[in-house]
Protein backbone atom coordinates (compact mmCIF):
# COMPACT_ATOMS: atom_id res chain seq x y z
CA UNK A 1 0.00 0.00 0.00
CA UNK A 2 1.57 3.21 -1.18
CA UNK A 3 1.40 6.41 0.81
CA UNK A 4 2.88 8.73 -1.75
CA UNK A 5 0.69 11.82 -2.10
CA UNK A 6 0.94 13.75 -5.35
CA UNK A 7 -1.01 16.97 -5.96
CA UNK A 8 -3.20 16.12 -2.99
CA UNK A 9 -4.12 12.62 -4.26
CA UNK A 10 -2.86 9.34 -2.85
CA UNK A 11 -1.05 7.58 -5.69
CA UNK A 12 -0.58 3.81 -6.00
CA UNK A 13 2.51 2.11 -7.36
CA UNK A 14 4.69 5.18 -7.08
CA UNK A 15 7.02 4.11 -4.27
CA UNK A 16 10.34 2.62 -5.24
CA UNK A 17 10.40 4.61 -8.47
CA UNK A 18 12.59 7.61 -9.04
CA UNK A 19 10.83 10.92 -9.41
CA UNK A 20 12.00 11.09 -13.02
CA UNK A 21 10.58 7.64 -13.85
CA UNK A 22 7.25 8.65 -12.33
CA UNK A 23 7.13 11.95 -14.25
CA UNK A 24 7.96 10.22 -17.54
CA UNK A 25 5.43 7.44 -16.90
CA UNK A 26 2.71 10.04 -16.31
CA UNK A 27 3.59 11.91 -19.47
CA UNK A 28 4.90 15.15 -17.93
CA UNK A 29 7.08 17.28 -20.20
CA UNK A 30 10.10 17.78 -17.95
CA UNK A 31 10.99 21.19 -19.40
CA UNK A 32 7.54 22.58 -18.54
CA UNK A 33 7.13 21.65 -14.89
CA UNK A 34 8.21 22.57 -11.38
CA UNK A 35 8.21 19.98 -8.58
CA UNK A 36 8.01 20.59 -4.86
CA UNK A 37 9.12 17.51 -2.93
CA UNK A 38 8.30 17.44 0.81
CA UNK A 39 8.17 21.24 0.84
CA UNK A 40 11.30 21.90 -1.21
CA UNK A 41 11.71 22.68 -4.87
CA UNK A 42 13.75 20.02 -6.69
CA UNK A 43 16.18 21.12 -9.43
CA UNK A 44 15.43 19.38 -12.72
CA UNK A 45 18.82 17.64 -12.82
CA UNK A 46 18.03 15.93 -9.49
CA UNK A 47 14.76 14.26 -10.63
CA UNK A 48 16.63 11.05 -11.51
CA UNK A 49 18.21 10.78 -8.05
CA UNK A 50 15.05 11.20 -5.98
CA UNK A 51 13.70 7.83 -4.88
CA UNK A 52 9.99 8.06 -4.04
CA UNK A 53 9.13 6.63 -0.62
CA UNK A 54 6.12 6.05 1.60
CA UNK A 55 5.12 9.32 3.23
CA UNK A 56 6.41 11.55 0.44
CA UNK A 57 4.35 14.52 -0.56
CA UNK A 58 4.79 16.02 -4.00
CA UNK A 59 3.34 18.99 -5.82
CA UNK A 60 3.84 18.92 -9.58
CA UNK A 61 2.97 22.08 -11.47
CA UNK A 62 2.68 21.99 -15.29
CA UNK A 63 2.78 25.22 -17.22
CA UNK A 64 0.81 25.91 -20.38
CA UNK A 65 1.66 28.52 -23.00
CA UNK A 66 0.22 32.03 -23.18
CA UNK A 67 0.85 35.36 -21.55
CA UNK B 1 -8.63 68.35 15.39
CA UNK B 2 -5.80 67.20 13.14
CA UNK B 3 -6.66 66.11 9.60
CA UNK B 4 -4.93 65.89 6.22
CA UNK B 5 -6.11 67.89 3.26
CA UNK B 6 -4.49 67.04 -0.07
CA UNK B 7 -1.61 65.34 1.73
CA UNK B 8 -0.87 68.25 4.08
CA UNK B 9 -1.49 68.21 7.83
CA UNK B 10 -4.03 70.81 8.96
CA UNK B 11 -5.47 71.70 12.34
CA UNK B 12 -9.11 72.68 12.03
CA UNK B 13 -12.25 73.25 14.03
CA UNK B 14 -14.48 72.52 11.03
CA UNK B 15 -16.65 69.43 11.54
CA UNK B 16 -18.12 68.46 8.16
CA UNK B 17 -17.18 68.24 4.49
CA UNK B 18 -19.29 71.17 3.28
CA UNK B 19 -17.56 73.49 5.77
CA UNK B 20 -14.18 72.18 4.63
CA UNK B 21 -15.14 72.76 1.00
CA UNK B 22 -16.27 76.33 1.71
CA UNK B 23 -13.28 77.02 3.93
CA UNK B 24 -10.55 75.80 1.63
CA UNK B 25 -12.04 76.17 -1.87
CA UNK B 26 -14.39 79.16 -1.85
CA UNK B 27 -15.08 78.87 -5.64
CA UNK B 28 -17.78 76.74 -7.27
CA UNK B 29 -18.47 73.72 -5.01
CA UNK B 30 -20.09 71.84 -7.95
CA UNK B 31 -16.68 71.62 -9.60
CA UNK B 32 -15.02 69.91 -6.60
CA UNK B 33 -14.45 66.17 -6.22
CA UNK B 34 -14.41 65.25 -2.53
CA UNK B 35 -12.74 62.06 -1.30
CA UNK B 36 -12.88 61.10 2.37
CA UNK B 37 -10.57 58.27 3.46
CA UNK B 38 -10.56 56.70 -0.01
CA UNK B 39 -14.29 57.14 -0.67
CA UNK B 40 -15.66 59.70 -3.12
CA UNK B 41 -18.81 61.34 -1.79
CA UNK B 42 -21.14 64.26 -2.61
CA UNK B 43 -22.60 64.20 0.92
CA UNK B 44 -21.95 66.46 3.87
CA UNK B 45 -20.30 63.79 6.03
CA UNK B 46 -18.97 64.44 9.52
CA UNK B 47 -15.21 64.48 9.80
CA UNK B 48 -13.10 63.09 12.59
CA UNK B 49 -9.59 63.42 13.93
CA UNK B 50 -7.07 61.70 11.63
CA UNK B 51 -9.27 61.82 8.52
CA UNK B 52 -7.66 62.17 5.12
CA UNK B 53 -9.56 64.45 2.76
CA UNK B 54 -8.70 65.13 -0.85
CA UNK B 55 -10.38 68.00 -2.72
CA UNK B 56 -9.81 68.04 -6.46
CA UNK B 57 -10.90 70.82 -8.81
CA UNK B 58 -11.98 69.11 -12.04
CA UNK B 59 -9.94 70.07 -15.06
CA UNK B 60 -7.25 71.84 -13.05
CA UNK B 61 -3.65 70.60 -13.01
CA UNK B 62 -2.75 70.40 -9.32
CA UNK B 63 0.40 71.70 -7.70
CA UNK B 64 3.16 69.10 -7.79
CA UNK B 65 3.07 68.67 -4.00
CA UNK B 66 -0.65 67.88 -3.98
CA UNK B 67 -0.59 65.67 -7.04
CA UNK B 68 0.71 62.56 -5.29
CA UNK B 69 -2.02 62.76 -2.62
CA UNK B 70 -4.63 63.08 -5.37
CA UNK B 71 -3.26 60.09 -7.30
CA UNK B 72 -3.70 57.80 -4.32
CA UNK B 73 -6.84 59.41 -2.91
CA UNK B 74 -9.13 56.50 -3.89
CA UNK B 75 -6.86 53.90 -2.26
CA UNK B 76 -7.89 52.22 0.98
CA UNK B 77 -6.19 54.34 3.70
CA UNK B 78 -2.72 53.07 4.64
CA UNK B 79 -2.17 51.14 1.40
CA UNK B 80 -0.19 53.78 -0.45
CA UNK B 81 2.30 54.32 2.38
CA UNK B 82 3.03 50.59 2.49
CA UNK B 83 3.34 49.85 -1.23
CA UNK B 84 5.53 52.93 -1.74
CA UNK B 85 8.42 51.14 0.00
CA UNK B 86 8.09 47.94 -2.05
CA UNK B 87 10.19 46.60 -4.89
CA UNK B 88 8.54 44.20 -7.34
CA UNK B 89 9.88 42.64 -10.55
CA UNK B 90 7.84 41.84 -13.65
CA UNK B 91 9.46 39.15 -15.79
CA UNK B 92 8.02 39.40 -19.29
CA UNK B 93 6.15 42.49 -20.56
CA UNK B 94 3.56 40.90 -22.85
CA UNK B 95 -0.17 40.56 -22.20
CA UNK B 96 0.25 39.62 -18.55
CA UNK B 97 3.33 41.66 -17.66
CA UNK B 98 2.30 44.94 -19.29
CA UNK B 99 -1.09 44.82 -17.55
CA UNK B 100 0.47 43.86 -14.21
CA UNK B 101 3.02 46.69 -14.49
CA UNK B 102 0.31 49.27 -15.20
CA UNK B 103 -1.83 48.06 -12.28
CA UNK B 104 1.11 48.12 -9.85
CA UNK B 105 2.20 51.57 -11.05
CA UNK B 106 -1.33 52.91 -10.52
CA UNK B 107 -1.30 51.37 -7.04
CA UNK B 108 1.94 53.24 -6.33
CA UNK B 109 4.36 50.33 -5.84
CA UNK B 110 7.50 52.37 -5.22
CA UNK B 111 9.96 50.48 -7.37
CA UNK B 112 9.19 48.34 -10.41
CA UNK B 113 11.88 46.25 -12.11
CA UNK B 114 10.87 45.39 -15.68
CA UNK B 115 12.59 42.58 -17.63
CA UNK B 116 11.97 41.68 -21.29
CA UNK B 117 14.12 41.17 -24.40
CA UNK B 118 11.56 41.77 -27.14
CA UNK B 119 10.23 44.74 -29.14
CA UNK B 120 6.62 45.89 -29.54
CA UNK B 121 5.00 44.66 -32.76
CA UNK B 122 1.49 45.08 -34.17
CA UNK B 123 0.09 41.72 -32.96
CA UNK B 124 0.84 42.79 -29.37
CA UNK B 125 -1.74 45.58 -29.51
CA UNK B 126 -4.70 43.16 -29.19
CA UNK B 127 -3.98 42.69 -25.47
CA UNK B 128 -0.84 44.48 -24.35
CA UNK B 129 -0.62 47.97 -22.87
CA UNK B 130 1.22 49.58 -25.79
CA UNK B 131 0.19 52.00 -28.53
CA UNK B 132 1.07 52.57 -32.16
CA UNK B 133 3.75 55.07 -31.16
CA UNK B 134 5.61 52.23 -29.34
CA UNK B 135 5.92 49.90 -32.36
CA UNK B 136 9.52 48.81 -32.83
CA UNK B 137 10.63 49.97 -29.37
CA UNK B 138 11.91 47.58 -26.73
CA UNK B 139 8.99 46.70 -24.46
CA UNK B 140 11.08 47.67 -21.42
CA UNK B 141 11.62 51.19 -22.78
CA UNK B 142 8.06 51.57 -24.06
CA UNK B 143 6.59 50.49 -20.72
CA UNK B 144 8.95 52.74 -18.75
CA UNK B 145 7.75 55.66 -20.89
CA UNK B 146 4.10 54.66 -20.42
CA UNK B 147 4.42 54.30 -16.63
CA UNK B 148 6.03 57.75 -16.36
CA UNK B 149 2.81 59.15 -17.87
CA UNK B 150 0.66 57.23 -15.39
CA UNK B 151 2.54 57.69 -12.12
CA UNK B 152 5.65 59.86 -12.08
CA UNK B 153 6.18 59.23 -8.34
CA UNK B 154 7.51 55.67 -8.68
CA UNK B 155 10.92 54.55 -9.90
CA UNK B 156 11.20 52.06 -12.73
CA UNK B 157 14.36 50.15 -13.64
CA UNK B 158 14.68 48.00 -16.76
CA UNK B 159 16.77 45.09 -18.01
CA UNK B 160 16.47 44.39 -21.73
CA UNK B 161 17.72 40.79 -21.68
CA UNK B 162 16.43 37.27 -22.12
CA UNK B 163 16.18 35.40 -18.80
CA UNK B 164 18.32 32.25 -18.74
CA UNK B 165 19.28 29.64 -16.15
CA UNK B 166 22.62 31.43 -15.87
CA UNK B 167 21.41 34.99 -15.25
CA UNK B 168 18.06 34.44 -13.48
CA UNK B 169 19.24 34.48 -9.86
CA UNK B 170 21.53 37.51 -10.27
CA UNK B 171 18.97 39.42 -12.33
CA UNK B 172 16.25 39.24 -9.66
CA UNK B 173 18.54 39.24 -6.59
CA UNK B 174 17.12 42.50 -5.16
CA UNK B 175 13.42 41.74 -5.78
CA UNK B 176 11.22 40.58 -2.89
CA UNK B 177 8.37 39.61 -5.22
CA UNK B 178 8.70 38.47 -8.84
CA UNK B 179 5.77 38.24 -11.28
CA UNK B 180 6.24 35.49 -13.83
CA UNK B 181 4.59 36.81 -16.99
CA UNK B 182 6.25 34.90 -19.80
CA UNK B 183 4.53 33.39 -22.84
CA UNK B 184 6.32 30.05 -23.30
CA UNK B 185 5.83 27.25 -20.77
CA UNK B 186 9.56 26.42 -20.85
CA UNK B 187 10.42 30.01 -19.90
CA UNK B 188 7.84 29.92 -17.07
CA UNK B 189 9.31 26.66 -15.71
CA UNK B 190 12.88 27.94 -16.01
CA UNK B 191 12.13 31.08 -13.98
CA UNK B 192 10.23 29.24 -11.25
CA UNK B 193 12.84 26.50 -10.93
CA UNK B 194 15.74 28.95 -10.89
CA UNK B 195 14.32 31.43 -8.39
CA UNK B 196 12.69 28.99 -5.96
CA UNK B 197 16.02 27.19 -5.42
CA UNK B 198 17.58 30.54 -4.50
CA UNK B 199 18.10 31.24 -0.81
CA UNK B 200 16.12 33.03 0.47
CA UNK B 201 13.53 32.42 -2.22
CA UNK B 202 11.45 35.40 -3.36
CA UNK B 203 7.68 35.16 -3.52
CA UNK B 204 6.66 34.42 -7.12
CA UNK B 205 3.25 35.13 -8.62
CA UNK B 206 2.87 33.35 -11.96
CA UNK B 207 0.26 32.88 -14.67
CA UNK B 208 -0.75 29.76 -16.58
CA UNK B 209 -3.88 29.19 -18.67
CA UNK B 210 -5.68 32.34 -19.86
CA UNK B 211 -6.14 31.89 -23.63
CA UNK B 212 -9.46 31.93 -25.49
CA UNK B 213 -12.85 33.11 -24.21
CA UNK B 214 -13.79 30.43 -21.70
CA UNK B 215 -15.55 31.71 -18.59
CA UNK B 216 -13.63 34.27 -16.56
CA UNK B 217 -14.73 32.36 -13.49
CA UNK B 218 -12.37 29.46 -14.18
CA UNK B 219 -9.39 31.76 -13.57
CA UNK B 220 -8.23 31.49 -9.99
CA UNK B 221 -5.33 32.37 -7.72
CA UNK B 222 -3.88 29.38 -5.89
CA UNK B 223 -0.95 29.08 -3.51
CA UNK B 224 0.57 25.99 -5.14
CA UNK B 225 3.86 26.01 -3.23
CA UNK B 226 5.20 27.78 -0.14
CA UNK B 227 6.63 30.68 -2.15
CA UNK B 228 4.71 30.29 -5.39
CA UNK B 229 1.24 31.55 -6.27
CA UNK B 230 -0.25 30.58 -9.62
CA UNK B 231 -3.06 32.43 -11.39
CA UNK B 232 -5.06 31.21 -14.40
CA UNK B 233 -7.18 28.18 -15.22
CA UNK B 234 -3.96 26.09 -15.53
CA UNK B 235 -5.26 24.39 -18.72
CA UNK B 236 -6.28 26.73 -21.51
CA UNK B 237 -3.12 27.15 -23.52
CA UNK B 238 -2.60 29.34 -26.54
CA UNK B 239 -2.69 27.09 -29.60
CA UNK B 240 -3.73 26.97 -33.25
CA UNK B 241 -7.40 28.02 -33.26
CA UNK B 242 -7.32 29.49 -29.75
CA UNK B 243 -5.74 32.90 -29.36
CA UNK B 244 -4.81 35.22 -26.53
CA UNK B 245 -7.17 38.15 -26.15
CA UNK B 246 -7.34 41.22 -23.95
CA UNK B 247 -10.29 40.33 -21.68
CA UNK B 248 -9.16 36.99 -20.31
CA UNK B 249 -5.46 37.89 -20.27
CA UNK B 250 -6.49 41.02 -18.36
CA UNK B 251 -8.47 38.94 -15.84
CA UNK B 252 -5.40 36.80 -15.17
CA UNK B 253 -3.09 39.83 -14.94
CA UNK B 254 -5.54 41.36 -12.47
CA UNK B 255 -5.35 38.22 -10.35
CA UNK B 256 -1.57 38.42 -10.36
CA UNK B 257 -1.41 42.14 -9.54
CA UNK B 258 -3.92 41.73 -6.70
CA UNK B 259 -1.94 38.82 -5.24
CA UNK B 260 1.17 41.03 -5.29
CA UNK B 261 -0.78 43.76 -3.49
CA UNK B 262 -2.04 41.24 -0.92
CA UNK B 263 1.51 40.02 -0.24
CA UNK B 264 2.76 43.59 0.16
CA UNK B 265 0.01 44.17 2.72
CA UNK B 266 0.94 41.00 4.62
CA UNK B 267 -1.86 38.73 3.34
CA UNK B 268 -0.30 35.39 2.44
CA UNK B 269 -3.50 33.50 1.61
CA UNK B 270 -4.47 33.28 -2.04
Amino acid sequence: MSLVVINGQQVDNAEKMTLKDYLVREGYVLSRIAVEYNGEIIPREAYGEKQLQDGDCLEIISFVGGG
Amino acid sequence: MRIKINGKEKITELRDLYSIKAGYFPGNPENLVVILNGFQTPDNLQINDGDEIVLIEKGEMPEQTEFEAMLSARHTPGVYERVKKARVAVAGLGGLGSNIAVALARTGVGHLHLVDFDVVEPSNLNRQQYRIKHLGMYKTEAMQMELAEINPFISVSIDTVRVTEKNAVALFAADEIVCEAFDHPEAKALLINSLLTRCPAPKIVGGSGMAGFESSNTIQTQRVMKNFYLCGDRQTQAQVGRGLMAPRVGVCAGHQANMVLRLLLGQEDA
